[in-house]
């Protein structure tokens, strides 16, 4: 059943932002940046953990789910290390995510050419 | 002697010049399409031998130049001037490939206009005696027009049905005094044109005010109509431009519609090759010019065309500082003789 | 002939209203459904990683970290074998907004500009089309990091 919501819920993300795409000239970093961005805004409100909670992947693995996740960090390090804490939450929390880009991208870059597009 | 000069932009030659010889070299894509088995050199691997984008570019110019002297019975130490350009920064691409040749050379950016560019100053300078034979060049590639305009060939993204397919592929001409059967009669050397469009994904509507503005020209200053030519061949408006030409020449009283061809809607199968709005690139216009076009002239199939390639101009600065992209376009009117 | 200003920004506003009715777009609908499922695909194969992981005793936490690494791991995989541009070629935003969309805009450029060297090609271009993704996330979540706290010390609790 998990497997059917997360299914709905991510492949319903990913239809409303092919509207952005199709629609507007927004060039894909922009739109990125925006999902980023208002997840971050989305799980200040409160709103997203309760996506979370109900589509799991579906939320998550969308790049609204990384901002919410930068959110999460950044309110438990306030909670822990007080006004410092706004310095440290946002890199901890999204660590993994952007380490793993960088370190696997950096292997990938090792390891493959370039190729002409199809 | 008369001035040659005709109206405000145009030039009128006699003869000479003469279109002695082409080369046309492409990659893969281009070597699949429709044109394929015209261009005298097809690399599968659209490398060339070489490692990188740029460097692949540069041996493709290089092998270009060799063929279209080659084609004429010379050799490099024969060729008074080269006129060349391509569309990355510092023209590096045309440099590099033709550092080897030792011609004494001009460097030009014309972005995709710069085939006529060149073979406009190759026919004016041997008009004026400055030379007996000159050589003009130019060139495009996918990845290196892909990684230094938009995005790295690996970046996974849509394309919009507007978007165009940069050709991988270099054109040369050998101008000179000796007779041939193509002669280049006249010039019109076109003006910036902007229409203050922003959208680098529809370059063909950028560039089609800037084609009708010198076809116009052309016509005005040369006295003629559409009549007057077999076929108008512009470089790479594609599907999109195309159309949006016809109705801009059409709100200024001519028509030319049935007698319009366009390189970038040539080179490539639309449906089957995903090309979207069609091919462009420099090499598009040099190549389908040298492969398709000239042997049609030279053979008297086609008596008088007027070939108008399009350049957008813009750089990847330019346009995240919120300019617009203005066009401007060379016409080459060349003949059967 | 020369126009005044006011005449050439009339041409040109009337010139891209123009423009925009000329250019064809891609059908909305059928994208739709493409992306749908291209983004439900791979958030199921999130959720699956997920689901395992927790079998295996990880908390919450552990198991969404576990997630993001596979899933980028595997992008960075189709990157290199040049097969993700294929899948955002048909299925758009469905491979653009989940996390393996952020991976593949950092591995193409690492692979793409290694020529130009490890620490001038690479290392200053790695980030070309992920850099505003980090920057806006981390002011993003600075700025309501700050609001939160603010709020906080004046005792709202949220």
């Amino acid at each position: 059943m998990d497997y059917v919501k997360a299914f709905l819920i991510g492949g319903l993300i990913c239809a409303l932002v092919q509207i952005l795409m199709d629609r507007t000239k927004m060039m894909p970093g922009r739109i990125m940046v925006m999902l980023v961005c208002g997840g971050a805004v989305l799980g200040f409100l409160n709103i997203y953990d309760p996506l979370v909670e109900f589509a799991g992947g579906g939320a998550s693995v969308p790049l609204l789910g990384f901002g919410n996740t930068l959110w999460k960090g950044m309110k438990e390090a306030i909670k822990t290390d007080g006004f410092l804490g706004i310095f440290m939450g946002g890199f901890t929390a999204s660590a993994v995510g952007i380490s793993a880009a960088l370190i696997f991208g950096y292997i990938a870059s090792l390891i493959f050419e370039p190729k002409m597009k199809k | 002697m008369s001035s040659m000069t005709r109206g405000t932009q145009s030039i009128y030659f006699g003869e000479p010049p003469f279109i002695l010889s082409s080369g046309s070299v492409v990659g893969k894509k281009e070597g699949e399409g429709p044109l394929g088995t015209q261009f005298d050199m097809i690399d599968e691997t659209n490398m060339f031998g070489e490692e990188t984008w740029e460097a692949a570019e540069s041996t493709m110019q290089k092998q270009a130049c060799l063929l279209a002297i080659g084609k004429a019975g010379l050799k490099p130490q024969d060729i008074r001037y080269l006129y060349g350009g391509d569309l990355l920064r510092q023209g590096i691409a045309t440099s590099m490939g033709v550092e080897a040749l030792q011609i004494p050379m001009f460097g030009l950016f014309g972005a995709c206009s710069t085939s006529g560019e060149a073979l406009a100053l190759s026919a004016m300078s041997a008009a004026a005696g400055y030379g007996d034979r000159i050589l003009a060049v130019t060139s495009s590639h996918f990845g290196s027009a892909e990684k230094e305009f938009r995005f790295p060939l690996g970046y996974a993204n849509q394309r919009p049905l507007s978007a165009q397919w940069t050709v991988t592929g270099s054109g040369a001409f050998v101008v000179g005094i000796e007779r041939s059967h193509i002669r280049v009669s006249g010039v019109t050397i076109g003006k910036i044109v902007d229409y203050g469009l922003k959208d680098s994904q529809n370059m063909g509507a950028c560039m089609a005010p800037a084609a009708c503005d010198t076809i116009m020209r052309n016509f005005e200053d040369f006295g003629r109509t559409g009549e007057e030519y077999d076929y108008i061949i512009t470089g790479d408006l594609g599907y999109i431009g195309s159309d949006i030409l016809h109705d801009l020449v059409k709100k200024k009283g001519n028509d030319i519609a049935d007698k319009h061809l366009d390189c970038g809607k040539l080179m490539f199968d639309q449906q089957s090759q995903d090309t979207h709005a069609g091919g462009s690139g420099c090499g598009c216009a040099a190549t389908t010019l040298a492969a398709h076009i000239l042997p049609k002239v030279a053979s008297g199939e086609w008596q008088r065309i007027l070939f108008v390639p399009t350049g957008a101009l813009m750089s990847t600065v330019s346009y995240n500082e919120g300019e617009s992209v203005p066009g401007i376009a060379h016409g080459v009117v060349i003949e059967h003789c | 002939m020369a126009q005044t200003l006011e005449e050439k920004q009339k041409q040109e506003k009337a010139y891209q209203q123009y423009v925009k009715e000329k250019t064809p777009q891609h059908n909305v609908f059928a994208n739709m459904c493409k992306a749908f499922l291209v983004g439900g695909i791979i958030c199921t194969i999130g959720q699956a990683i997920t689901n395992y992981c927790s079998s295996r005793g990880l908390d919450d936490t552990q198991s969404g970290a576990w997630t993001a690494m596979i899933l980028v791991l595997i992008s960075a995989l189709l990157t290199g074998f040049n097969l993700y541009p294929s899948i955002a070629k048909w299925g758009g935003a469905g491979a653009l907004v989940p996390i393996t969309g952020f991976a593949n805009s950092v591995a193409s450029p690492a692979i793409e500009y290694k020529k130009e060297g490890q620490v001038f090609g690479i290392g200053c271009k790695i980030f070309t089309i992920a850099g505003p993704v980090i920057l806006y996330g981390i002011v993003t979540s600075w700025v309501l990091g700050l609001i939160y706290y603010l709020l906080m010390k004046v005792g709202v609790q949220l």
